[in-house]
Order: C-alpha cells, then structure tokens, then sequence
C-alpha cells in the first residue's frame, strides 16, 4: 500500500509536503500528489502517517489499495 | 493562525485620505521636529497617544497601524498571504479559508510565493507611503510555514530596510523559531492565545499536530498552552514585542479571558487583543455549524473594560481581509494584483516615505493639541455621563466621511476624562443602493444602536430623520474637524443641554457585531 491524496476534498495547504520522512509528496500547480513508489506509509519513521495526521481535511490523507502492502 | 504559503495582504488604513496626505507631503517643510531615522521617528510628538507605555516601547509601536490606535488613521499594514500550512485545528476555524484568527472568516487571499509577496510589498510601499508594516498571518500559521515566511522577510528587508516585520501565530512551533525571528530582527509577533486551561481549551480546539502526531482533547491544549506561554517568554525576554490577541466566545472562554489576560500580562505581553467571535452557519466552521453564538457589542466592551486595568487593550482590530489594501476598510487590492504587480516596475522612494511620515508627524502634535484644547473647558469632577458616539471618518485623524459612503464607524467613549476610542462597527454602505437602501440603513442603525450620536461630514435628511427616530443624534457640524475635540465639544454641548434641561440622560441599548464575510465595494 501508499497513502494517496483525494484531490477533490485537497485544500491545497501544503502542510503535509515538508512532513513527509521520504519526500515523497510533491505540488505540481497547487495540486499535491503522493509518488507511491517513495511512500512507506511512514513505516519505519514514525508511528502514524505524517501527512493523514497533519492535513486539516478529514479523509483526504487515505491508504491506496490499489497498491501491495509496504514491506519493510 | 496562518502558516505556511504566500498569500499577500494589505490593510492600509485610508488609502484616501493617503492621497490627500500625499500632495501635502510634498509640501512638506521640516519644522519643528526632525525626522530622525528611516523608520519616520521623530524627537518630538511623543507625548499625545503615549498613555502608560513605557517611552522604548511606545517608540516600537507609536507608527505601528496594528498596535497604536492613534496610528491607526495614518498608517497602514500590509499582509501576504504566503502561510496556508497551520499545525492546528480551531473550532472556528474552516480551513478552506483563511486562519480566522488574523481575518474575517469566510475569505480566500490569494497564495502568493515569497518572491511574488515581496514583489507586491514594495510595489505597495512605492505608491502608498502610509504602508510601513508588513505582516505575514497566514492564511494558516506564520510558523506552520516557516520557509516561506522568512524567505518573504529576507526579500523584503533587503530592499525595504525601514519596512517593520511582524509576524501571527497560534504558537504551537513558536519556541522553535524565537532566535530566527530575532535574527531577522521581527519586532512584533503576535500570538493568538484563547486559554490558559486544557479544560477550556478542549472546547475550542479538536486536535494539534505536534511532535510527529496528532493530539487530541485536553493533551491537544496542555501542549498548546504550555508552547504558547513559554514562546510569549522568550520572545519578551529578547526584547520583542509581543501582543496577544484573543477570540471571545460566549459560554466558552468569555469569563476565562480574564485569566488569560493575567497569564500574558504577567508574562510581559503589551497589547491585549479581545475580539469577537465571529461565526455563522455558512463559514462552515464548527462553531457555525453547532450554533455557537459571538458576542454583542456590550458583552465586548464589558470583558474589554474589565480586562483594562493598567494595560493597553487594543480595541481598533478590524479582523480585517488578509488581502485588502488601504486604509480604514478601503480596498485598493484590485491595483495590486499578482498580475499587475509583476509587470510593474518598482521604484522604492524612500525619500518620499520620509516626507510623508514627517508631514505625518505633524498632523498628530496638531491633533493631540486640539484635544488638550478642547478638554481644557470641561467640567472636571461633575456627574460622571459617559456616552459613546459614532464617527465616520476615511482616515487622518477627521471626521471627514460621509454617512452614507461609511464602510465603518469609529466609536468613541466621551467622558469627562475626555474621548476614548472603544472600537469600531463595521457596515455596509448605506448609500451604495442596489438592495434596498431601507434595510442597509437599518442594519447601520444596529452596528451603532449604543450610541447617542454620529458625527460625519455630511448626511442626507431621509436617513436623518430615521436616525432621530431611533435616537440617536446626527451630526454634521463637526465636518472636518479632528475627530477627538469633535467628540469633547459634541459631549460639551450634551453636558450643556442636560444642563440647561432641554435632555434628560438615558443609556441606550446594546448594538450588533456584522457577522457575514467584508466585501468592499
Ligand atoms: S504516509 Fe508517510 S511516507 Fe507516505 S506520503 Fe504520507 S508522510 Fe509520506
Ligand atoms: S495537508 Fe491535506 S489539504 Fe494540505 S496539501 Fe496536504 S493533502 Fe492537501
Ligand atoms: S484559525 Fe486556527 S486552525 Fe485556522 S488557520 Fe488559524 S490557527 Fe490554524
């Protein structure tokens, strides 16, 4: 799995970016995107996702399923 | 508050009157008093507007448009919206919008990067020389967005070193950034602090990100409190000026404020800043949402006056748009576009901002003056009648707008300590038409219902009449005169009719705060 951005429900605050331990969150014209081949689910970091835990909107931090399980 | 990202704002107060100020500036001879330094301080004009300041931080504030109310109708301040990031949740806060702490809810500055913010401020700068301090509040937290926030002072202070720099936060990442600040020789930062107890603070904040996690309840505010207060005493023990500014909501936090003004004056705070709730169902906020009352004008000025005692309160807060430009509530942003301001070519003319402030300088001994004057002559030690009155005023010190084209009234208590400005009202136009003049001029009649009087310029008889009816009186004999010995003569001449018999005094009624976002015209 990685952690993806709802666009949709994205204020565009930029909060989560610097957050990320893996760089893994970029803006590209005010959208903000997480690359999933970076995002170890801040596995190995910290204890809860930085950007779920930081971004003003509930439910815009989510888990991708579309992706297998980070391992460690 | 606001943090990270680049939304420019200006709040220059009375972009007209600047224009007037402007031509006589040139004019300006250097008399008197010399202008001394390029931050316009002068030897001399120190003393009206002082009060109990000591005199090194009244030197700090005395052109401060934010923290010196005599400053406020002369000067302006600027903020760019360069901050969106914030490392908190208020429960009156939606954060789609800008941080409610530093603006009104419900608006959207335009993100601005540090290199464009600094760009617009001196653009600005150039054309209005009443803009002399820049504020970086958001739309988030200041501190949330520390790169772009010290970025944006870095550019500006290598070009504009006369331009002062001050910064909002909720203070949660202040005690990291304390020596930055200092380096970037920040004199003013303002903390937004609505409690001192974690029981209290539950209420008004549902979560804070702080150490790499989320906090949430009674841990969120002990942790929030315990940054804020520790930020607030090393900012005070470095010499920087630090003002807090507070949210009044009714049921939650009003009779605690007291408490928190103990706490922060205590710890060497010099301004207080109570202001409003400000909350409606449409702001999508939390407390709009649930409900959650703000307060009226009385129930302000009540906890304001009990929070007096020997500090300053400051009562001239406007919680104006983030990204306005001009002085007392004009708005002359559309000129300073991100569009326009790139294209422009930028002159900075410090000599210009020099004349200005001198001319500045001037125009206050005269008003303080008039004043002294105008007090001379009144009864010391008689009954004690306090009344408030309204003022329309479009900046430099006048009663010089007209009633109907009043964006906001200044309200002045008169006593026979003399005129104490309390605050303002802010109102739709009357005059401005559109839907129905009647209802505009009723809504006027609630901002400023506490009042016996309104002084202004110049008013039309329909509007007259239906002040009269309600009670309160209309003025316009005091056109252009300054504002402070017009409300001394008007309060003379009441004492003089209450005298005489022809009134009878009478406390009037409680008045609205507006609710809904400020759009200018
Ligand atoms: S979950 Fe952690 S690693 Fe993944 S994008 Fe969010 S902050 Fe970065
Ligand atoms: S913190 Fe949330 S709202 Fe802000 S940019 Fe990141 S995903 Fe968007
Ligand atoms: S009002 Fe509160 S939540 Fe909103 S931006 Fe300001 S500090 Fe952050």
């Amino acid at each position: 799995m990685a952690y993806k951005i709802v666009k949709s429900q994205c204020t565009g605050c930029g909060m989560c970016e610097p957050e990320c331990p893996n760089k893994a969150i970029n803006e590209k014209n005010g959208i903000f995107m997480i690359d999933p081949a970076k995002c170890t689910e801040c596995i190995g970091h910290y204890d809860d996702a930085q950007c779920a835990a930081c971004c003003p909107v509930d439910d815009t931090c989510i888990v991708d399923n579309s992706y297998p399980r980070y391992q460690a | 508050m606001s943090s990270a990202a680049g939304i420019a704002t200006i709040n220059l107060t009375d972009i007209r009157s600047m224009r007037e100020h402007r031509e006589l500036a040139v004019k300006v001879e250097h008399t008197g008093c010399s202008t001394s330094s390029a931050q316009g301080k002068t030897g001399c004009g120190s003393g009206a507007g002082a009060g109990d300041l000591p005199p090194e931080i009244w030197e700090k504030v005395k052109n401060h448009p934010c923290y010196s109310e005599e400053a406020h109708h002369h000067y302006a301040r600027m903020h760019v919206a360069v901050a969106p990031a914030c490392n908190i949740q208020c429960n009156y806060c939606n954060r789609k919008y800008d941080c409610s702490n530093e603006s009104r809810p419900g608006v959207v500055s335009e993100r601005l990067t540090p290199e464009q913010a600094a760009r617009k401020v001196l653009a600005v700068a150039s054309e209005i020389p009443q803009m002399t301090v820049l504020g970086i509040a958001g739309p988030g937290d200041a501190l949330a967005n520390p790169t772009k926030t010290f970025e944006t002072f870095r550019r500006v202070a290598e070009r504009a070193p006369d331009i002062k720099l001050c910064l909002s936060t909720n203070g949660l990442a202040l005690p990291d950034y304390v020596d930055q600040i200092q380096a970037f020789n920040v004199d003013h930062v303002t903390i937004t602090i609505n409690m001192v107890d974690p029981q209290v603070g539950e209420k008004i904040y549902p979560w804070i990100f702080y150490d790499h996690k989320r906090w949430r309840g009674r841990d969120a505010a002990k942790i929030l409190t315990e940054r804020q207060l520790e930020g607030l005493e090393m900012l005070v023990s470095k010499g920087i000026l630090v003002k807090v500014n507070s949210v009044m909501i009714p049921g939650i936090n009003d009779g605690h404020l007291v408490e928190v003004n103990e706490a922060v004056k205590s710890r060497g705070a010099f301004l207080h800043n109570i202001m409003p709730l400000i909350s409606e169902a449409e702001h999508g906020t939390y407390f709009g949402l649930n409900g959650q009352r703000g307060p009226s004008a009385q129930e302000l000025k009540l906890l304001q006056d009990r929070c007096e005692g020997e500090m300053n309160m400051m009562r001239h807060c406007r919680q104006c748009r983030a990204d306005a430009v001009g002085l007392l509530g004009e708005d002359r942003s559309a000129e300073f576009t991100t569009e326009k301001v790139m294209a422009m070519e930028v002159r900075y003319d410090l000599a210009r901002r020099q004349a200005y402030q001198t001319q500045v300088d001037e125009t206050r001994a005269e008003i303080g003056a008039a004043r002294e004057a105008e007090l001379a002559g009144i009864a010391q030690g008689a009954d004690d009648v306090k009344i408030l009155i309204a003022v329309a005023t479009k900046g430099g010190g006048k009663v010089n707008e007209h009633f109907g084209h009043a964006h906001e009234f200044q309200i002045y208590e008169a006593s026979n300590a003399g005129a104490k400005f309390v605050g303002h009202r802010r109102v739709d136009h009357y005059c401005q038409g559109g839907y129905g003049e009647e209802d505009a001029l009723e809504g006027v009649i609630r901002a400023i219902n506490d009042c016996h009087a309104v002084l202004c310029s110049k008013i039309g008889g329909c509007p007259k009449g239906t002040l009269k009816e309600a009670g309160i009186d209309p003025v316009d004999s005091f056109a252009h005169e300054y504002i402070e010995r017009s409300v001394i003569g008007y309060y003379k001449d009441y004492l003089a009719r209450l005298d005489s018999g022809e009134l009878t005094h009478a406390d009037r009624g409680d008045a609205a705060i507006r609710q809904g976002a400020f759009i200018a015209a």
